[in-house]
């Protein structure tokens, strides 16, 4: 037992001591959590309470990201937004994480007919621009949370249906699954308990690559108003909020919730690429 | 001949993907919320109107019928009327694109030129500061948020520093729009000789257009370095180099006509992106192209000129990725011969 943990062990500090930066990701991977678990508790003011008298100022010891055009402490907002914005991308990537693996499975395990449907399926969404067609599918089902993220997940299930079928039809005819299909398994079972493990692997570095993904597209449509609406506190719309500040000079209301952001998908980039490595070492950049 | 009948093959492989297209943007519009009769009646409308106005939509008819309605109107090049201007959608996307494709081709251009070399030399001095510079460029340009990106460039370059103009539209108010040939203003500009037009739309483009570039700079830096990379380690180049060819001449006839090919293949995803993101840098830069007239028909529920937009970008992806299929197979000398 001890040498079968000590050896994924080793890997992890031989991979981590090549790429430090890893490591920072899984920090800042658990700082968002807290933030998003506690955020709430720890804001330091309201984040929607509005107070005129102090609107637009510029970062100081009381508001230390300064206040919006409503008065609203700023460094609140981005504290409080983490569990929206982190919420939306996990249950996107979520949803289309199961989707997506159950269609690729069962693509990749019967072939013929289940492949084709799938395929076409995943190709017709590829045929789109994903966040012109994120935009339709908002626009028709109507401007709600809700319905970013079923247009985030639909945009991001033909990478795990690919993923998916791909690790599945290599290994539909391997020696286990032959042995497993001896003993009596039933395809559903060998596909669970047999072929779907292999599947995980790839996977995570999928989901990890993929939320900062999700993230971007959420806070991007709701950049363009859809979606998340004011005066909800999420960094996309506090961004398009501070760009009208901008050009005069009020650049505290969109860099912090924007830095916020861009740090988040960063983060989701390091700790994908840091389980790439991990996984599959020859793929290293 | 060969490559002629790939060819063909190749645009006959496109008609799915546009079907499926046209059948989601068809149900996308079906899916609306509600009755799209009563909505497009308007709120004072009785029972009768919204009878007539059903049996005007043609919604009286089957799904399937209703959609053979749509192909027929889209053969027709009929995408409905906007509601807000009342306007045939298609005459509104068609002024606003050649905008939206001048600032795209132009974000492409860019990213492309500075993202090809950046690859090529990290590729070919692996571990060096060109190496690392490219890494650090990867990692951070797909972490960026364009619309945010494209604000800082406002606030430094025209808040801070004014080097730039302000950043509403394509061309100052001081100017006229050249007389239109392709609607690209830089192009039209020259052609009509007209070089301060030229030059002032240059200046309007320059910040949204590095914008979409910073974007677009990571995914083509990162595959030009990997398929250098790739290229470099085949027999060709050993062969090559001990034959004793010059370096560049190694690096950019053996490696990089190799490389090339799977950048090129990239080259359409990221133009996929760059559709999207111009969305959001249009909206930034108060840019008049087709992403600009969607957000604008989103905030006005006007349905018919979103599902007009997105059938229009998806439409325009597939065409560029067959475009980038055939030339792939014009350039490849390998294609025909495998088969």
């Amino acid at each position: 037992m001890a040498a079968t943990l000590a050896a994924p062990l080793t890997r992890l500090r031989y991979t981590l001591s090549g790429n430090p930066l890893t490591a920072v990701g899984f920090g800042l991977f658990a700082l968002m959590i807290f933030l998003a678990l506690f955020g709430p508790a720890i804001a330091p003011y309201d984040p929607l309470a509005t107070r005129a008298v102090n609107a637009l100022q510029p970062p100081s010891w009381a508001h230390p990201f300064g206040t919006d055009h409503l008065g609203r402490d700023v460094f609140s907002r981005v504290i409080v937004a983490t569990r929206l914005d982190l919420g939306i991308a996990l249950s996107a990537v979520a949803l289309s994480f199961v989707i997506g693996s159950a269609l690729g499975c069962l693509a990749g395990f019967f072939g013929g007919w289940a492949d084709r449907i799938i395929g076409r399926m995943s190709d017709t969404i590829m045929a789109f621009p994903l966040f012109v067609l994120a935009m339709g599918v908002v626009a028709t089902m109507g401007n709600t949370v809700e319905n970013v993220i079923y247009a985030t997940a639909v945009i991001n299930l033909p990478f795990y249906i690919r993923v998916a079928r791909a690790e599945v039809a290599v290994r539909r005819n391997a020696g286990y699954v032959q042995a497993a299909r001896l003993s009596g398994s039933s395809s559903l079972r060998i596909l669970a308990t047999q072929l779907f493990p292999n599947v995980l692997p790839p996977m995570m570095v999928q989901i990890s690559l993929n939320l900062g993904w999700a993230i971007l597209n959420a806070a991007g449509l709701s950049f363009i108003g859809l979606g998340v609406r004011p005066p909800s506190a999420e960094w996309g719309i506090m961004v398009a909020e501070g760009a009208s500040y901008i050009i005069s000079g009020e650049w505290w209301l969109a860099l912090f919730p924007g830095t916020a952001l861009m740090l988040a998908v960063f983060c989701f980039n390091l700790m994908g690429d840091g389980l790439r490595d991990l996984v599959d070492p020859t793929r290293r950049t | 001949m060969e490559k002629l009948s790939r060819i063909f093959g190749r645009i006959v492989q496109a008609v799915p993907p546009v079907f499926g297209v046209i059948l989601i943007t068809f149900l996308l519009t079906r899916a609306l919320p509600g009755d799209p009769a009563v909505f497009f009646a308007g709120l004072m409308a009785d029972e009768d109107t919204i009878a007539q106005i059903r049996a005007e939509l043609g919604l009286d008819h089957s799904l399937p019928v209703q959609f053979l309605y749509y192909l027929r109107d889209l053969l027709h090049g009929d995408l409905g009327n906007s509601l807000s201007t009342g306007r045939p959608v298609l005459t509104e996307l068609m002024s606003r694109l050649p905008a939206s494709l001048e600032l795209t081709l132009a974000g492409l251009l860019l990213s492309m030129a500075i993202a090809i070399p950046l690859g090529v030399l990290a590729a070919t001095r692996p571990g060096s500061w060109v190496d690392h510079l490219c890494r650090v460029l990867v990692t951070a340009g797909v972490s960026l948020p364009t619309f945010f990106t494209g604000l800082f460039l406002i606030y430094i370059f025209y808040y801070l520093l004014g080097w730039a103009p302000s950043p509403l539209g394509r061309l100052d108010f001081l100017y006229l729009s050249p007389p239109q040939v392709t609607g690209f203003y830089s192009i039209d500009a020259a052609l009509a000789g007209d070089w301060e037009v030229f030059w002032a739309s240059l200046r309007q483009m320059i910040l949204p257009a590095i914008t979409l570039s910073l974007f677009a700079l990571a995914p083509i830096a990162r595959m030009t370095r990997a398929a250098m990379l790739a290229a470099l380690s085949g027999e060709y180049v050993r062969t090559a180099r001990a034959n004793g060819l010059g370096g560049a001449r190694v690096i950019w006839v053996y490696a990089f006509r190799n490389a090339a090919l799977p950048v090129l293949t990239t080259l359409g995803m990221v133009f996929s992106f760059l559709l999207g993101a111009n969305v959001l840098v249009e909206k930034v830069f108060s840019w008049p192209g087709i992403g600009s007239y969607a957000i604008g028909a989103l905030v006005a529920s006007d349905y018919a000129a979103v599902q007009g937009f997105v059938l229009c970008m998806a439409l325009l992806f597939v065409v560029v990725n067959l475009f980038i299929d055939v030339v792939l197979t014009l350039i490849d000398p390998r294609i025909g011969l495998e088969s």
